[in-house]
């Protein structure tokens, strides 16, 4: 069986896939990639299934060996030292080496047939809070590869937007809790620029500005939330909801980014600045 | 029933109480409804549809679905065989004003219902319905909760199924994994289920 060895793992690398969806009631969060869409598109660019699990590489630094000639591809961030949203084969022995991104956060390896490690609930995917899946990438891990009976896709490229280090604009709808914050507390949410906390994770992006006053005090009974929800914690200060969310929280949520706008705020560097708008921008 | 919104693919449902809330999960379930995940919780419960999922005609349909018969008191209840050497236990039973064998007699006769998960994987809240149970959380949360400690806050007791910080009242521990990945269901203790603890020498 084709394996891939690991030379150096980078600061966080992870196998994901589309996570395990239908056991949050059970405590299990969803999990798996962060950007579902460079997620998806870097498996079609090898002509695999899109459910097959690919690597997550946070700020470039993974290296890579292969045994055996492979197919792969990389979507997402642009790693310097790497072909980027096109096809291409590691040959065996050659070291794969994924410099850091000037501009994006996460950058998707797939490799053809899939990274074929043993799932756990229906799911290859890492989950960072609840520590289910594999465990985050070191040197010296093998992962072994699966087989795709897809054909290659004989795409040369793919022509899509890039992650970018511009100010990051995004639509948000009203939350579930809206109505703990005032009108002034809104126009706070929805106008002021906010940067992106080095404290952020796979759990969320953590943004720092002028904190938002609540309406009301006391404690919210804890309720579910899926990604793109944006808790308010008593510090005011916004919690925009990834991947590895947990199932229930109890903080009032007073905004949702859309679905699939969560995947370019998946690509937020901290440092980098972000605003919140009512009207819709794509 | 209210339905709040939850981003462009859930709605959340906010009832008056959590019998409210068991009674409609039990329909929910039953019910052939395009979602990915139903998540209920102390007073909601959230509705995530699937990929394609008309939100719309989604919450029309939620709005016909009348609440059923929650199960946790027909069904055989699953026995947690426990033992009551938690480090809170003297705590816990000052702060509900009772002896700790008072509160041991109490905990194992109360009929618990598990009410919601979260937390963890197999983190199980249980509600029970003869007592009152309101335990104030431990001023300063633990950094470190061993797997298995049987724990009480709020009208709430638990078990967790692994090491992790919190903040509950410790009051014993559980003879018996709460989530384990090699069982089928790997979690013990799933919501809606009816559940005793037994003490085990």
């Amino acid at each position: 069986m084709t394996t891939l060895t690991v030379v150096e793992a980078g600061a966080l690398s992870t196998v994901q896939d589309f996570g395990r969806p239908g056991q949050a009631a059970l405590g299990i969060g969803r999990s798996g990639a962060c950007d579902r869409g460079a997620h998806r598109l870097a498996n079609a660019l090898v002509g695999n299934h899109p459910t097959l699990a690919t690597i997550e590489v946070t700020l470039g630094g993974l290296a890579l060996q292969t045994d055996e000639d492979v197919v792969v591809a990389t979507t997402g961030a642009r790693c310097p030292g790497v072909p980027h949203l096109a096809p291409f084969t590691l040959s065996a022995g050659e070291t794969l080496r994924l410099g850091f991104p000037p501009a994006g956060l996460r950058t998707y390896l797939a490799v053809r047939g899939g990274v074929d490690v043993e799932p756990v609930l229906g799911s290859r995917a890492s989950d960072i809070l609840s520590g289910l899946g594999p465990p985050p990438l070191e040197a010296g891990a093998t992962l072994p590869v699966g087989t795709s009976p897809r054909p290659e896709p004989g795409v040369d490229v793919a022509p899509v937007p890039e992650p970018s280090g511009d100010r990051l604009l995004v639509q948000v709808t009203p939350g579930p809790r809206r109505d703990w914050f005032d009108d002034a507390a809104w126009d706070l949410l929805t106008s002021q620029v906010y940067e992106v906390d080095s404290q952020s994770n796979r759990v969320g992006v953590r943004l720092t500005g002028d904190p938002l006053p609540r309406l009301r005090e006391g404690e919210l009974v804890s309720e579910g939330m899926v990604r793109g929800a944006i808790q308010i914690p008593p510090s005011g200060l916004p919690v925009l909801f990834l991947a590895d969310h947990p199932v229930t929280g109890g903080y009032p949520v007073i905004a949702y980014v859309d679905d699939l706008d969560v995947d370019r705020c998946a690509q937020l560097r901290p440092g980098q600045e972000i605003r919140f708008t009512t009207t819709a921008v794509r | 029933m209210r339905i709040l919104p939850s981003g462009s693919r859930a709605l959340l449902l906010e009832f008056d109480s959590l019998e409210d809330v068991l009674a409609q999960y039990a329909a929910l379930q039953d019910a052939d409804l395009p979602v990915l995940d139903i998540v209920p919780a102390g007073r909601t419960i959230l509705v995530i549809g699937d990929r394609d999922a008309d939100l719309r005609s989604l919450a029309g349909q939620l709005e016909t679905i009348e609440p059923g018969e929650h199960s946790g008191h027909s069904g055989a209840p699953v026995e947690v065989p426990v033992r009551y050497d938690g480090e809170d236990l003297a705590d816990a039973a000052d702060a509900l004003g009772c002896s700790t064998d008072e509160l041991v007699r109490r905990h194992l006769e109360e009929q618990w219902t598990v009410a919601f998960c979260g937390f963890a994987p197999g983190f199980g809240y249980l509600a029970g319905t003869k007592f009152e149970w309101d335990t104030p959380r431990r001023e300063s949360p633990r950094t470190k909760v061993p797997a298995g400690s049987l724990a009480l806050a709020g009208e709430f007791t638990g078990v967790y199924p692994r090491e992790s910080p919190g903040g509950w009242q410790l009051i014993g521990h559980a003879l018996v994994d709460a989530f384990d990945l090699d069982r089928d269901p790997p979690a013990l203790l799933a919501p809606g289920a009816s559940v005793r603890f037994v003490e085990s020498s």
